[in-house]
């Protein structure tokens, strides 16, 4: 018996959440007095992972895993946790590890419980603490089954070392036929994505048009950040529909999340409520975001954004 | 083409979220529910499909009876038949296994879900789905296009999109960009009339049982108030950012 996680990797690298997951993996073993497997797929460097508590590593490694499949990584990882006998399964929730773990579920014949946030509060019955009505609300569940899966919430545990002396062993899964054959992947490289973002800038309405976006993704440029925006926005086409944030947009769960000229609709700030530090940049001071906020700026974005980037700008350079 | 869209009822967007019993039940008192916006996406590919390429569809719901009236609302928008199957149920995997005897005994061909529902966010049903009928399966889908038993879909990635082929039987998890915001469909009179006349059928449970157990609700801790920072004092944000909050 054992722990088993799940730690994507992109291009042979570690997605930040897999080290985050490995964490939480180790304090559930703990609680439960086992110890952590780790599946890899197609992962080049393994050795993070012994830093954050791992005691096992399974690596697979196979051509046809390197596009990522959801049919096939849930098999893949299926056979890892008969293997090992797993009783828990942890797997993050980017949008690929959302997409594998009900059909993982399904193959286990397992529980899975999605957006947790916190180790499980009881062992038996086993019960985790998640999010529910988009943020609005924590669900206190328990799971029945004889093996059970967690998704956990991105950046909800954050990283912890717990140094351990990790085995390596290689692992061949069979893969099953699969139906569904990825043409093509339209990726920007050179941009950090609204789900592995630490920083996030969001802008709204109060923007007036996609012309004056440019200071927006300067500031984004200076503090590492992905871009996002709210939905008015993204249904005008002044942005991408892949930027749309919020309860019918993509989930935020930053350290920190700027928000310029963005009103606070219940909708946008159910999305983005998950984000540890938020800071809003509006005209308007009776303007919901500010009772969201834990920092407000009442001021005009053309005004306050250029600033703001110069600013930046100087801080980086005083503290490089 | 036989098309399913699953329907799940959730509370409107704007609703209150409270609890009863102690916590442990969802407080129905004055919220609106209304198809799952995801859903709705979905339904009104489904009715591109009917009207431009002849294909049947129908609704379903796992749920009592209150569930009607959003049934209804999917059938004025212009499916053909609802189905709703009577049990409360416990978990998304017990909605998955009642769904996959719906679909398997419907033998429907293509299965419009949600990517979740904004009430539950499980993001489970529709991939516990299309594993238990054995079909394929792409979430996040935001462009749907059939040919014969051909598909071509495109799913949202983090950071970016992934146009996949696959092929009938399908399920989907449908999302905003499936249709535009601007081509949903709205009930009209003469939908809401027709509605009315169309089937609604209630089916018992089948003996799914649950996974998971849901205990308790908990409200998130009230904020702190808003530090105000003047904005000819933006260095102070900063400082603020770096020193308080340490996230810069
Ligand atoms: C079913 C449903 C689902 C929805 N889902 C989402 C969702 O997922 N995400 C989402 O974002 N919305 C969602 N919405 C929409 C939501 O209700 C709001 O309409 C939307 O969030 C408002 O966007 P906004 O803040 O950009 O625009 P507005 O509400 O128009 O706000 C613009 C803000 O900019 C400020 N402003 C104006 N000029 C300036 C300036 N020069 N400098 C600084 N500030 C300025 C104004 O004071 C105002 O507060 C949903 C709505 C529905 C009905
Ligand atoms: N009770 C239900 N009845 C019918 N369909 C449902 C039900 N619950 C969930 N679904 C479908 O599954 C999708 C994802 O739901 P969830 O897994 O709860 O996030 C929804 O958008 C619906 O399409």
């Amino acid at each position: 018996m054992s722990v088993l996680v799940y730690t994507e990797s992109e291009n042979g690298k570690f997605k930040k959440t897999a080290l985050e997951v490995a964490s939480y993996a180790k304090a559930v073993a703990s609680k439960l007095g086992t110890t952590v497997t780790a599946v890899t797929i197609n992962a080049e460097d393994t050795s993070a992972l012994a830093t954050y508590g791992v005691d096992k590593v399974l690596n697979i490694f196979n051509t046809e895993l390197d596009v990522f499949n959801a049919k096939s990584y849930a098999s893949a990882i299926a056979q890892a946790a008969k293997q090992e006998d797993a009783k828990v399964v942890v797997v993050s929730q980017t949008a690929d590890s959302k997409y594998l773990a009900p059909i993982l579920a399904i193959n286990l014949e397992a529980g899975y419980v999605s957006n947790v946030v916190e180790t499980p509060s009881n062992t038996t019955p086993f019960t985790v603490k998640r999010t529910a009505f988009t943020n609005k609300a924590f669900n206190n569940t328990s799971i029945n089954t004889d093996v059970k899966i967690i998704g956990l919430s991105n950046n909800a545990y954050g990283l912890v070392e717990n140094t351990a002396s990790a085995t390596k062993e290689d692992f061949a899964p069979s893969l099953p036929t699969n139906g569904v054959k990825v043409e093509s992947v339209d990726k920007a490289s050179n941009k950090v994505s609204i789900a592995d973002a630490e920083v996030v800038v969001s802008a709204g309405r109060g923007l007036k048009g996609p012309e004056n976006w440019g200071m927006i993704e300067e500031l984004a440029d200076v503090l590492g950040a992905a871009t996002a925006c709210s939905k008015p926005v993204s249904d005008l086409g002044w942005r991408p529909h892949g930027e749309h944030v919020g309860q019918t947009g993509k989930p935020v769960a930053s350290n920190l999340y700027i928000a310029i000229g963005i009103s606070g609709a219940i909708q946008h700030l159910a999305g983005i409520s998950a984000s540890k530090v938020k800071v809003v940049v509006n005209t308007d001071p009776e303007a919901p975001f500010f009772k969201a906020a834990d920092y407000g700026v009442v001021g005009d974005a053309f005004n306050v954004v250029p600033q703001l980037i110069e600013k930046l700008k100087a801080f980086k350079a005083a503290n490089a | 083409m036989k098309i399913l869209v699953c329907i799940s009822h959730v509370p409107d967007t704007t609703s209150k979220i409270n609890f009863t019993d102690g916590d442990t039940k969802f407080d129905t008192n004055g919220v609106q529910f209304v198809i799952n916006p995801n859903d709705e996406f979905g339904l009104t590919r489904a009715m591109w499909f009917k009207e431009k390429q002849g294909a049947s569809v129908d609704v379903v719901n796992v749920g009592g009876a209150e569930t009607e009236s959003t049934l209804r609302k999917a059938l004025a928008i212009g499916a053909d038949n609802a189905i709703r199957v009577n049990t409360e149920a416990k978990d998304g995997f017990q909605v998955a296994k009642e769904l996959a005897k719906v679909v398997k005994d419907g033998g429907y061909d293509l299965v419009i879900a949600g990517r979740e529902s904004i009430d539950y966010n499980g993001a489970m049903v529709p991939g516990m789905l299309a594993e238990l009928t054995d079909a394929n399966f792409v979430t996040n889908c935001i462009s749907l296009e059939i040919d014969g038993t051909n598909v071509k879909a495109v799913r949202e990635i983090d950071g970016g999109k992934e146009t996949v082929a696959t092929s009938l039987p399908l399920v989907i998890g449908g999302q905003k960009g499936l249709v535009e915001e601007s081509d949903l469909r709205i009930p009209n009179m003469r939908g809401i009339m027709m509605a009315r006349k169309k089937p609604l059928t209630v089916l018992d449970p089948s003996s799914a049982t649950q996974e998971t157990n849901s205990l308790s609700f908990e409200k998130p801790a009230p904020k702190g108030a808003v530090k105000l920072v003047d904005a000819d004092n933006l260095d102070e944000l900063i400082n603020l950012l770096h020193n308080e909050a340490k996230v810069i």
